[in-house]
């Protein structure tokens, strides 16, 4: 049956992070260290290296997940282990630091750790929101299908444009033409349109197809006879297949939304370990 | 009139035919070798250019002049007519067999142009592949019609017309669309008869104008060229008339017709109408009618070695030589364990009088059987299968005796000449009990496949296991504590039922007047909500319905339909009456199971709507007949494909799944994947017997002796099977990682890694039957969206909050 990496187990590793983190302020609590608190104390060497391990051990899911042969367990069951244990790190390496943070290394790693860990929090909320809002936006269909019925949406506007005038015909085609879905990766984010369309011999935005609609329900208006009733079919299968290719849009955008935000969290990763191994190294040398 | 009678006359230059012209040649005596198409082994030509044809089964020994090893179509075929050539063997082409006349000592053996040619004895190797059927038109012998396409990359810039609306036509018109201009004529008016994959591509390519189409569309003539440029114009009757289409080539694939007709006008006798019967053989493969011999595929025997083999023994047996068949060390290796002096003849003899199921078996079928199954010679307490074990083969028992164990109360014994294991082998669900070796125990075990082969061509072996089923069943789940004898006069009331996919085996409002059990396939029951047919609940095999009506509710509450191919057993009221007066606790248990389906019912009634309509989606999707299918949700799915990565990473380089496609209903996404059906189809016709059914999971997968044929690919519903070659997944992670190197672990590397002299083999899911831990697609999935689900959780699926 199914079930998600938040509720693996019955939540397991909710209530494992939560006894780590409770046994964690419980120790900062009745610590009564000589010094103020910081991770120079006994407790704060302890929590450090807790810390540290769990930042190796987090970092090891992106080797785990890609072990298809060997591997021990579930990934669904490491990814359910590596956010609640991951959620957990911040209080452990919060407690850690003894709140005593300044401009240097050491707060520059706790920084990149809390970036990471922000950015894990918008990767569960992508990954549990995103999907079944993308299911339901194309109504259980596959991409390949929604993109299926805007190419037959645009094969009966070329049949119907042959009854139609030449202006209209050539604006059909060049919206049709110059209709963009996709971009680079940024356009995919920011859900950015760059198609456009040839009116009046001028090329001019259309972006969400607004325009190309736009110039045939005026054409609509001022049309009669044969071309009025092409024409309001036209405009009719025009608005249609505007609706899908939003979707496609939208979807797009979710779908780089997943992708991207886990090319932020790996490299911040990257960044944070060779920044723990700096503060680790310069402790040691230094103090 | 005749001037030449010949003492052997060979119908069908395959494999099997060829071996036995060239032995009569090889010993002098006077034969004549008739084949329908211009070449040897029609066949074997038919196979894709270059396919490597394997020599299985490999520990078989050959047995003929003509030489024959693994290797390339082409060479092998080269190696035939070498061989055919060197024994001057009497070969004549183009000569199509009609008719056969006449008795043993001489036959008039008839051929399609009209000539008639005497001979003593005859030899049929016709193979079953049949004829393509012909378009059957004025000019369809020109030479530019034919019936299969090998290599669709030798046709650029012709205008094709493709006949017919199969899988074979459609498959055959894509494949040319690219480079040439290509018709194809469908006589009705949709493609109903193609596979889901298939009727999509065409209708995409239909559309799109890449394949013009014309629907309900016959051939009528093909005339000469009307300009130098074509070769002929073919005139088809439209819809709207006559349209005339200038060709280069025309293409028929309007299906075989089975050589089963013709063989029966030759007064051979098969024992039913079973598709897959054979005609009976005696051990020395004459038929019924004195003096014709029967070898090869049309035989039984499917693989190429095996009709060579035959193709020799046969002229042997017909001197009136008593040669030991090829296969007599195999079997003795088989015997060997047994603690027996005899010769293989006189055990497997000895094996016909102990076991009467084989009683009617003839002594060929059981040689052929005995080759397939194993002897076990145990000792006491040997666990022989498990109960909830998932194989299903056949035992009986030869020596000593067994326990089986029913329940924890239920303990039978069975001793010599019995039979245990037919349950699972019928319903091909899990085994019911346990089975353990007593004293001195020698079993037989037969595969699923051999034994479905005999009941479909031994009527009797049908008969002896359906009366068993019956009894056990009802002594299993209905009557433990009653010995057998008591329930014999209540059996032979009980009736089998079959029903096909989507038939009433009641309606809401009949009568209840009898109750079913459902022995194989599985049912849906529906009630009916605002006009609305909706699904309540699933039940498969191995259950009971309609029990309501045993205990007094005298009108059907639901209609219960075959969600697939389903038989029951169903007993009237009154001899359930009969059987609860002799089985105590019975009504008791029936009002229980009762109470359990109101339960079950009302839980599901608040989530009908909905869940009704995707248990609806379910079955559509033919999900009655899995035992274990992965369905993807797509609430949880983010599109990683790491489901399909670790297939492949697991599998030799490729997916066995195709997460996209499939189609989705309410969440739940039924990707392209194997299904591990219960009565898988792909099973049925695999020449080496590779498609194999497994233990405790329950897995269909391919073993390693596939030949290639691509049977199973054509014969799965669910279009799940691919032909591949081995490929390496490369496992290079940390290069990938740092350095962008390579491909990330699990994709295919892009040159294909593919060794193209290697043989392509079927592959398809294997549940991971390699692997600890399970499958790894569910185990790759990083949010929980990919589970494996048995028609027992299907009721959950739709009920349950996820
Ligand atoms: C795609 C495919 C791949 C296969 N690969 C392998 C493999 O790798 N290894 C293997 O061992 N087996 C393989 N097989 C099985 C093998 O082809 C058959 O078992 C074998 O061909 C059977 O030989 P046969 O002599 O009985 O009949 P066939 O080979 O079928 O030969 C029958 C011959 O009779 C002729 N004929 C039919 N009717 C008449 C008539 N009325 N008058 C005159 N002649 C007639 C036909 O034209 C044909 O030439 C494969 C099968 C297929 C379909
Ligand atoms: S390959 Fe096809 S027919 Fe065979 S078990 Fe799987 S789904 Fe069923
Ligand atoms: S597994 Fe499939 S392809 Fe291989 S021999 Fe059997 S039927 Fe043919």
């Amino acid at each position: 049956m199914h079930s998600s990496f938040l509720s693996h187990a019955k939540g397991r590793y909710f209530w494992v992070a939560l006894a780590l983190s409770a046994f964690s302020i419980f120790l900062y609590v009745i610590d009564h260290p000589t010094e103020p608190p910081n991770g120079g104390t006994w407790l704060g060497y302890s929590l450090g290296t807790i810390g540290a391990l769990l930042i190796v051990w987090l970092a090891y899911l992106g080797k785990r997940k890609r072990n298809f042969v060997r591997g021990w367990g579930t990934v669904k069951g490491w990814v359910s282990a590596h956010v609640y244990l991951g959620a957990s790190l911040l209080v452990v390496a919060t407690l850690h630091t003894g709140f005593q943070f300044a401009w240097n290394i050491h707060t520059f790693a706790f920084a990149l750790m809390c970036l990471v860990i922000l950015s894990g929090f918008f990767g569960i909320f992508v990954y549990r929101t995103y999907p079944t809002a993308q299911n339901e936006l194309k109504k259980n269909q596959t991409i390949d299908d929604t993109f299926t019925q805007v190419e037959d949406f645009e094969a009966q506007l070329t049949r119907l444009a042959a009854e139609a005038s030449n202006g209209t015909k050539m604006l059909l085609n060049s919206a049709i033409e110059r209709t963009v879905i996709g971009g680079g990766y940024l356009d995919q984010l920011l859900g950015r349109d760059n198609s456009s369309l040839v009116l009046d011999g001028r090329v001019v935005p259309n972006s969400d197809q607004d325009s190309a609609l736009e110039a045939l329900v005026e054409r609509l208006a001022r049309s009669e006879g044969d071309e009025h009733k092409a024409l309001s079919q036209i405009v009719r299968v025009f608005n249609n297949r505007k609706k899908l290719i939003d979707v496609i849009r939208k979807d797009i955008r979710m779908q780089a939304t997943i992708q991207v935000w886990l090319l932020f969290h790996v490299p911040v990763t990257f960044a944070l370990i060779a920044a723990l191994t700096a503060h680790i190294f310069s402790v040691f040398v230094y103090y | 009139m005749i001037e030449n009678i010949y003492d052997i006359a060979v119908i069908g230059a395959g494999p099997g035919g060829l071996s036995a012209a060239a032995h009569a040649a090889e010993l002098g005596v006077s034969h004549v070798l008739f084949e329908s198409s211009p070449k040897i082994a029609n066949t074997i030509q038919k196979y894709q250019k270059g396919k490597h044809v394997m020599a299985e089964p490999g520990i078989l020994p050959l047995r003929s002049p003509i030489e024959f090893d693994a290797g390339k179509r082409e060479a092998i075929l080269g190696i035939w007519e070498e061989g055919i050539a060197l024994h001057e063997t009497n070969v004549r082409f183009g000569a199509e067999v009609s008719k056969i006349e006449g008795e043993k000592g001489a036959f008039v053996v008839g051929l399609s142009n009209g000539e008639e040619v005497t001979a003593k004895n005859l030899i049929l190797g016709i193979g079953m592949q049949g004829n393509p059927r012909q378009l059957g038109v004025a000019g369809d012998q020109a030479d530019f019609v034919q019936y299969q396409l090998d290599d669709p990359g030798e046709y650029q810039g012709e205008v094709i017309v493709v006949v017919g609306a199969g899988d074979a036509a459609i498959e055959n018109a894509l494949a040319l669309a690219p480079n040439n201009k290509v018709y194809i004529v469908n006589r009705k008016d949709e493609f109903a008869r193609a596979k889901e994959g298939n009727l999509n591509l065409i209708t995409a390519a239909i559309d799109s104008g890449e394949v013009e189409c014309f629907y309900g569309t016959t051939p009528e003539r093909i005339d000469p060229p009307a300009d130098e440029d074509h070769k002929g114009v073919f005139v088809l009757n439209t819809l709207k008339g006559e349209a005339s289409v200038p060709v280069h080539r025309i293409i028929g694939r309007l299906g075989a017709i089975a050589p089963r007709r013709l063989v029966e006008s030759f007064g051979i006798e098969f024992p039913n109408d079973d598709p897959n019967a054979i005609p009976a053989l005696s051990s020395q493969y004459e038929s019924n009618v004195p003096g014709i011999y029967v070898i090869g595929a049309l035989g039984g025997y499917p693989l190429i070695k095996q009709a060579m083999n035959q193709g020799y023994e046969v002229v042997e047996y017909i001197l009136g030589n008593k040669v030991k068949p090829a296969d007599n060390d195999l079997i003795a290796a088989k015997f060997s364990s047994l603690p027996l002096d005899l010769d293989v003849d006189e055990v497997l003899e000895l094996m016909r009088q102990r076991i009467p199921v084989f009683e009617h078996v003839n002594a060929l079928q059981f040689r052929e059987l005995m080759l397939d199954s194993e002897v076990h010679v145990l000792r006491k307490g040997h666990v022989i299968f498990t109960r909830n074990d998932y194989d299903n083969s056949f035992y009986t028992i030869f020596e000593g005796d067994v326990a089986i164990e029913v329940g924890e109360d239920l303990h039978i014994k069975s001793g010599v000449g019995n039979f245990f294991g037919e349950m699972s082998l019928i319903s091909g669900r899990r085994r019911s009990a346990t089975v353990l070796a007593g004293e001195n125990c020698i079993v037989i075990e037969t595969p699923r496949r051999t034994m479905n082969k005999l009941i479909s061509s031994v009527e009797a072996v049908k008969r002896v296991l359906d009366q068993t089923f019956i009894i056990r069943t009802i002594q299993q789940k209905f009557a433990p504590d009653t010995p057998i004898e008591d329930l014999q006069d209540i059996s032979e009331k009980t009736q089998i039922n079959s029903y096909s996919p989507g038939e009433v085996i009641f309606a809401e409002g009949d009568p209840g007047d009898s109750f079913h059990f459902i022995r194989s396939g599985s049912v849906t029951v529906s009630n009916e909500l605002d006009g609305k047919e909706v699904v309540m609940s699933y039940v498969p095999a191995n259950q009971a319905i309609g029990e309501m009506a045993l205990l007094g509710n005298t009108t059907r509450g639901a209609t219960v339909k075959a969600a697939v191919k389903t038989e029951t057993l169903s007993l009237d009221v009154e001899s359930f009456q009969m059987l609860s007066d002799r089985a105590p606790g019975l009504k008791e248990r029936m009002q229980l199971l009762a109470q359990d389906r109101n339960r079950q019912n009302l839980a599901l009634q608040s989530s009908a709507e909905e869940g009704g309509d995707l248990l609806s989606f379910l079955m559509g999707q033919g999900l009655g007949e899995a035992t274990d299918v992965l369905l993807i949700d797509e609430g949880l799915c983010v599109a990683c494909d790491f489901c399909e990565e670790a297939c492949a990473a697991t599998h030799e380089g490729t997916s066995r799944l195709n997460r996209k496609a499939g189609p989705t209903f309410a969440h739940i996404h039924v990707p392209t994947s194997c299904r591990h059906c219960e009565d898988p189809s792909c099973m049925k016709d695999c020449p080496p017997d590779a498609i194999q059914r497994g233990g405790i999971g329950g897995e269909v997968y391919i073993g390693d002796n596939c030949i290639g044929c691509g049977n199973c690919e054509q014969n799965c519903p669910y279009d799940v099977i691919q032909m591949s070659y081995k490929t390496e997944a490369p496992d290079n992670f940390w290069r990938w990682m740092l350095f962008g190197l390579g491909d990330s672990p699990g994709k295919a590397s892009s040159q294909g890694g593919a060794n193209k002299s290697a043989v392509k083999k079927a592959v398809k899911c294997d549940m991971c039957i390699d692997q600890s831990g399970g499958p790894a697609c569910v185990r790759a999935c990083p949010t929980g969206a990919a589970a494996r689900l048995s028609p027992e959780d299907f009721v959950d699926l739709v009920s349950v909050d996820r």
